[in-house]
């Protein structure tokens, strides 16, 4: 019924179009061209994982889309300095992570306060940083750049640099009105389309493939027997918050690590409510093993050393469960030690189990890596 | 219900907008219309006690007896309505009631409305800031276009957006101070939250309502009325709530903002009203 009378609402809005037009019918629309049309790409989602959070029927993936996309994606023209892309802090070989940094550094050597984290999966994603600000892909893009020891850049003036290529003399010849031609059908260079396509080739970034996939495809041999023992250790003592085949609930969590120096707030710096004080989102574990340093300081160099933290047994130190009064009840369990319980054997069947999400498949593809225009420190 | 009804609304939302730009053709401007319209000047000018504000070079006091000059200041004027004299309100159309005032930009500070009714009006409300409507559309949405477009133009210059917890600055006020506590010297006042897109935060939407003191604004056809606007930036120090540019030299991202946000609310008044 409710449909019914959509249908005629949006009747009743293309009738009074077609009086209020009436006049006017004789000179009909010009008809596009159909040729430069860009090239559909249809993207599947794995069974098993959810249904995708971004709308791609306002922004259809295309093969052109994608490949302008990865372009940006890769060139230092992003930042002030020419030289920071976004594939200089999410490195392919890492998982789209820093490679070897707890804090990325942008221009001028600037360093910035929080973990990359990596760039896979987005499709998925509710919110976007450690703190959940962005709840758009398409808004991602502007915060690295724009950040003042990120890229330091203006969107606006990323818009203007783009229009002026191809550089004449430049090592690398990158023409973006050709490009932005294939994917959007005219030269016509903004932001709207800058992020759009950055977002194409996010959305392609999936990540999959990893032994653990093929274990849940029906391969029971993929995994050995500790990490099968991991992986049900794992779903008893940590999938609580780190759930589902994304192997996060997306929530915001403060997991006990002590404030940093800089007494980073996390998820309240958005909120402003005291209840979100040092919350930050649960990370995804998908390539973890490849994604060190962990915590959004990157404070943890080992996943033996996150695991301690969580099992709070350190012998003779004191109590690494921060207590405030936001602490994740999860990890506060009354007449109980803070933290989870884990035997050594735990932790190490857990950590075998986590190295099974490394996705080599994902680190390798061609189709995400740099096409020779990147910078990487 | 609430459904059905929104799109109903949706409806003829849409079909009378695209009516109204479908029958827009010059050859009919001439056609019969009987609302009659004029224009109305809102003209900004930013004072610091009783003096024109001046970046940079001068250096004032606070009334918390502290030094301190304006290098930078930046504040939107949205939702704009004109009073009657009957009390009845004049709605300025949306498109056409958003602006980024800058000091340094003296164009910006000269705000024009046209399309607005023939008659007499008493006074003005607008609210400082950019509404939580226009702040959680899509940015890529015609409504997030002109000077509230974040990737171009004087919005994306001025940095007026929080690109990593989106929103619009609506207030931003730099200088240095020798009170400040900040390495270089300098303060930050940057004043946003419009009361959060999907959990309930701050909100420091203020709305401002100015009389026309002894004077009514006419609007006909043919007489423009220029409103001028004072702002008194020392009331964003001192009143109702004396800040320290001591204890607070950079207010950003705290609940204390909204501080700034009740003085500032207050700063405006009107000093005259000329006919043209």
């Amino acid at each position: 019924m409710r449909k019914v009378k959509d249908i005629l609402a949006i009747t009743a809005a293309l009738l009074a179009l077609s009086v209020s037009c009436s006049k006017k019918t004789d000179n009909p629309e010009p008809v596009p061209p159909s040729d430069n049309k860009p090239t559909p790409l249809e993207w599947t989602k794995p069974s098993y994982f959810p249904d995708p959070v971004y709308d791609l029927s306002k922004n259809p993936l295309t093969v052109e889309g994608v490949e302008l996309g990865k372009f940006l994606f890769y060139d230092g023209i992003l930042s002030r300095t020419d030289n920071i892309g976004c594939g200089t802090c999410h490195q392919q070989q890492a998982a789209f992570t820093h490679h070897g940094h707890d804090l990325s550094h942008g221009v001028d050597d600037k360093i910035g306060t929080r973990n990359a984290p990596s760039v896979q999966n987005m499709a998925w994603n509710t919110s976007f940083f450690w703190d959940g600000g962005v709840h758009d892909m398409d808004m991602v893009p502007p915060v690295p750049i724009q950040n003042k020891v990120e890229m330091d850049e203006r969107v606006g003036n990323v818009i203007e640099k783009l229009k002026k290529t191809p550089v004449a003399g430049a090592a690398k010849q990158v023409d973006y009105p050709k490009m932005f031609k294939a994917a959007f059908g005219s030269d016509s260079i903004t932001a709207d389309r800058m992020m759009q396509a950055l977002s194409q080739f996010m959305m392609t970034m999936v990540s999959a493939t990893s032994r653990y996939d093929y274990f849940l495809r029906g391969d029971a041999s993929a995994l050995t027997t500790q990490e099968k023992d991991g992986l049900s250790i794992f779903k008893q003592k940590c999938a609580s918050c780190h759930a589902g085949e994304l192997f996060t609930d997306q929530k915001f969590r403060n997991n006990g690590i002590a404030p940093n120096r800089i007494n980073d707030q996390g998820r309240y710096d958005i909120t402003l409510n005291a209840d979100d004080r040092l919350k930050f989102k649960v990370p995804s574990l998908r390539n973890v093993g490849l994604t060190a340093p962990y915590m959004h300081d990157g404070r943890f160099t080992t996943l033996e050393q996150v695991l301690d933290h969580y099992a709070n047994d350190k012998p003779g130190s004191k109590d690494s469960i921060y207590v405030s009064p936001t602490l994740d009840p999860l990890l506060n369990v009354a007449g109980q030690k803070r933290g989870i319980s884990l035997t050594a054997a735990e932790k190490q069947s857990i950590i075998a189990f986590l190295k099974t999400l490394n996705d080599d498949d994902f680190i390798k593809d061609k189709r995400f890596s740099d096409p020779g225009i990147g910078t990487s420190f | 219900m609430m459904k059905r009804t929104f799109s109903w609304l949706l409806a003829w939302a849409f079909a009378s907008g695209v009516l109204m730009v479908s029958c827009a053709f010059p050859d009919e401007d001439d056609d019969t219309d009987p609302i009659e319209t004029g224009t109305i000047q809102l003209q900004f000018d930013n004072i610091v006690g009783d003096k024109d504000l001046q970046l940079d070079s001068t250096r004032y006091i606070n009334a918390a007896g502290e030094d301190f000059t304006v290098s930078k200041l930046n504040y939107y004027i949205s939702n704009i309505k004109l009073v009657r004299m009957d009390g009845s309100i004049f709605t300025v159309p949306q498109d056409s009631s958003y602006f980024l005032i800058r000091e340094a930009n003296q164009e910006s500070q000269n705000l024009t409305i046209r399309n607005v009714l023939t008659g007499e009006y008493a006074g003005i409300e607008f609210v400082v800031g950019v509404d939580s409507v226009r702040s959680v559309m899509e940015p890529d949405s015609p409504g997030r276009k002109g000077i509230l477009d974040i990737y171009s133009g004087p919005t994306n210059e001025e940095a007026m957006y929080w690109d990593w917890n989106p929103g619009y600055i609506f207030m931003k006020l730099e200088g240095s101070s020798d009170s400040s506590t900040t390495a270089n010297g300098k303060y930050y006042y940057h004043i946003g939250f419009f009361g959060g897109r999907t959990e309930r935060t701050l909100n420091n939407l203020r709305t401002v309502k100015l009389t026309f003191p002894g004077q009514k604004a006419i609007v006909t056809t043919s007489i423009v009325s220029k409103v001028f606007i004072q702002a008194d930036i020392q009331k964003i120090f001192n009143s109702p709530n004396q800040l320290s540019i001591k204890k607070s030299s950079s207010l950003m991202f705290t609940d204390s903002t909204k501080y700034v946000a009740d003085n500032y609310a207050g700063m405006f008044h009107v000093k005259e009203i000329k006919m043209q």
